[in-house]
């Protein structure tokens, strides 16, 4: 009797985390229909042209305040603009600037946090003292003065829902950092004379990306619902661009004369987006830090 | 380490902090577009009296000076005054303060009364469907923005059963404000006997408490749950049933408060949850408390109330975080080393 097909134990496993990533998701339908939403809200928004069945901007007094019917599914609102449309092109909007804002945040935050936290000493000591100063601020009251000091306008609301994330990723980084940098592979790189930026920024760094990439999905939402929120009060997006937290306070107005459709379809879109990103964070996190498998 | 060094200690990190809190609430009013001194003197001055104006306000002097004169009228009280009413700001808010803490303790107590219970239910019965419900409440509740919750509510309670009142205010229109104790409707007439007013302050501040507390219930239930878990797993929770208490004393007596403690720590959390939500909270019920003065004012480009209110917001969670640590400090001596 031979044996025909030994394990070969010489060679690793190959890692295959795409392969592996889709095997789990098959097992996993909440992360897969998270995963489907967001996909789902990226290309209505790229491709808002075609996906919309309406130009949003098209009035028709003729079809004002109408509720969802075949020729308008989520209603009309008191100009006679199609509300699917309106959401499907605010989708630009809010899709892009929390992401806008994620990446500054990401950016700054990391660069800091990794300079403080591989140094330590007075820095880390300074920058950690301004960080609890900032964030001796509820994120959502800092992100409300911020925004009424810098004026209306999208880049300003980038700044706004940037500053609030950079304390997050400043002392994640800087933690990730601490653990870092006495493990052997940093002091063999100092051994060998590499310079402080080279062993921050090549070596220790992009040992840190996991959480890096749980944080940024969180944020997302987290930048969502807070641009949400600041244009409901009327501090974030403001017409004539559109955007689903300016839309919902749009459609408050019609509450008392029982018009729901126009304030319930984009607060489910925002929810449901967030809803997506938090569950799809969330299965980040079981799949790249191991620690937390099964912790939650 | 003694607790008297314990406490000085953590008051004297206090410090740095309020620093850097007043100085980023100074940095956030210059930065504001408008000018204190238009908004004061009216559109229609002219260059010179604006310049009287503007000396008189102080705002002809450098950054640094303003910056001390700003913290010195704080320490002596003075948080600027209102440029379009011209009221001092202090005043203002002192008048309004009861109607947001109203807000925030009712909501509190509320989240409490419903968090609490649901994240040990979660953790007793782990993995079962009420622990499956709590997640999904968890996850869909910080997915929720409040004034999203709050609108739904209005229009299924006002609008279309019509068992809530109007969303506007702290009263009915037709009933007068019972006798000023504390400033909480609620409160003051339930201490006085005025029941008309007890029944409309209540009814009143239901649906806007119910929306706030529904905001910080999921993160509430969820540190509850996990507290519960770590103790149930404990050595000592796993003696007492070894030792075949029954399960309802180890469950809501051992278990529960030794579980309390870090549950208490998170309240500091929770209160900068509360006074974000506030703000829009008030603004969606029309509720006279502070963040909804403030956005009006937000509206007039008028920068005093906002600079109060971030300013305020930020100091009483300063000072709630030290009160938070202090408890814990003292609830659990492990924590005063290090």
């Amino acid at each position: 009797m031979t044996l025909t097909s030994a394990p070969d134990l010489a060679t690793p496993p190959v890692r295959r985390p795409f392969r592996q990533g889709m095997a789990r998701l098959r097992r996993d339908p909440v992360s897969l229909g998270a995963l489907i939403i967001i996909l789902a809200m990226v290309l209505a928004a790229v491709f808002a042209p075609w996906a919309a069945p309406y130009d949003p901007n098209a009035t028709d007094i003729s079809v004002a305040l109408e509720a969802s019917s075949w020729a308008h599914l989520l209603g009309t609102d008191v100009y006679g603009r199609d509300q699917l449309s309106r959401i499907i092109y605010a989708a630009r909007i809010d899709l892009l600037i929390p992401a806008a804002a994620t990446a500054i945040a990401l950016i700054i935050g990391c660069a800091i946090g990794a300079v403080a936290g591989y140094r330590g000493g007075w820095l880390d000591h300074i920058v950690m003292r301004c960080v609890e100063a900032v964030m001796a601020f509820p994120a959502l009251v800092l992100a409300m003065g911020l925004a009424a000091a810098l004026g209306s306008g999208l880049g300003n609301l980038v700044i706004v829902i940037a500053v609030t994330q950079v304390p997050t990723y400043l002392r994640l980084i800087r933690g990730e950092m601490l653990r870092v940098r006495d493990m052997e592979y940093a002091e063999a790189a100092r051994t060998v004379g590499n310079g402080d930026g080279r062993i921050i920024f090549v070596h220790l760094l992009p040992n840190c990306i996991p959480p890096i990439i749980v944080q940024a999905t969180l944020s997302l939402g987290y930048g969502l619902l807070t641009m949400a929120t600041l244009s409901f009060l009327g501090l974030g997006v403001r017409p004539p661009d559109s955007e689903w937290g300016e839309m919902t306070a749009e459609g408050a107005s019609q509450i008392v004369t029982g018009e729901w459709w126009l304030f319930v379809f984009p607060g489910l879109a925002i929810i449901f987006t967030v809803l997506a990103f938090n569950l799809v964070g969330d299965a980040l996190r079981d799949l790249l830090d191991p620690r937390m498998r099964g912790v939650k | 380490m003694s607790f008297v060094y314990f406490v000085l200690n953590r008051i004297a990190l206090v410090i740095p902090t309020l620093l850097g809190v007043t100085l980023i609430s100074f940095m956030l009013t210059n930065l504001l577009p408008g000018n204190p001194a238009v908004v004061k003197a009216g559109a229609l001055a002219t260059p010179e009296y604006l310049a009287t104006v503007e000396r008189q306000m102080g705002l002809d002097q450098p950054l640094y000076v303003q910056y001390a004169r700003f913290v010195s009228g704080l320490l002596h009280g003075d948080l600027g005054e209102s440029a379009s009413t011209g009221r001092p700001v202090l005043e203002d808010f002192l008048q309004r303060l009861p109607a947001t803490l109203e807000l925030t303790l009712a909501s509190l107590l509320i989240a409490c009364l419903l968090g609490i219970p649901l994240g040990i239910l979660s953790a007793v019965h782990r993995d079962k469907f009420v622990d499956h419900v709590g997640r999904v409440i968890g996850v869909v509740g910080v997915a929720m923005p409040s004034f999203w919750t709050g609108l739904l509510l209005i229009f299924v309670m006002f609008y279309a059963l019509e068992i809530a009142p109007a969303p506007l205010g702290r009263l009915a229109p037709n009933i007068a404000a019972p006798t000023a104790i504390t400033g909480m409707y609620v409160v003051d007439s339930a201490l006085t006997g005025n029941w008309t007013a007890l029944k409309s302050a209540s009814a009143q501040l239901f649906l806007p408490s119910l929306t706030l507390a529904f905001s910080i219930m999921a993160p509430l239930a969820r540190m509850v749950r996990a507290s519960m878990l770590e103790i149930l797993q404990s050595d000592y929770i796993k003696a007492a049933w070894a030792a075949g208490l029954p399960s309802r004393t180890i469950i809501y007596g051992d278990a529960l408060r030794n579980a309390m403690i870090p549950i208490i720590t998170t309240l500091g959390t929770v209160f900068g949850f509360l006074m974000a939500g506030n703000a829009v909270v008030e603004s969606v019920f029309a509720w006279p408390g502070i963040g909804n003065y403030a956005l009006a004012a937000l509206m007039t480009k008028d920068s005093g109330p906002i600079q109060s209110f971030v300013l305020f917001v930020a100091i009483s969670y300063v000072f709630v975080n030290l009160a938070v640590d202090l408890a814990y400090g003292l609830a659990d001596p492990r924590i005063r080393i290090g």
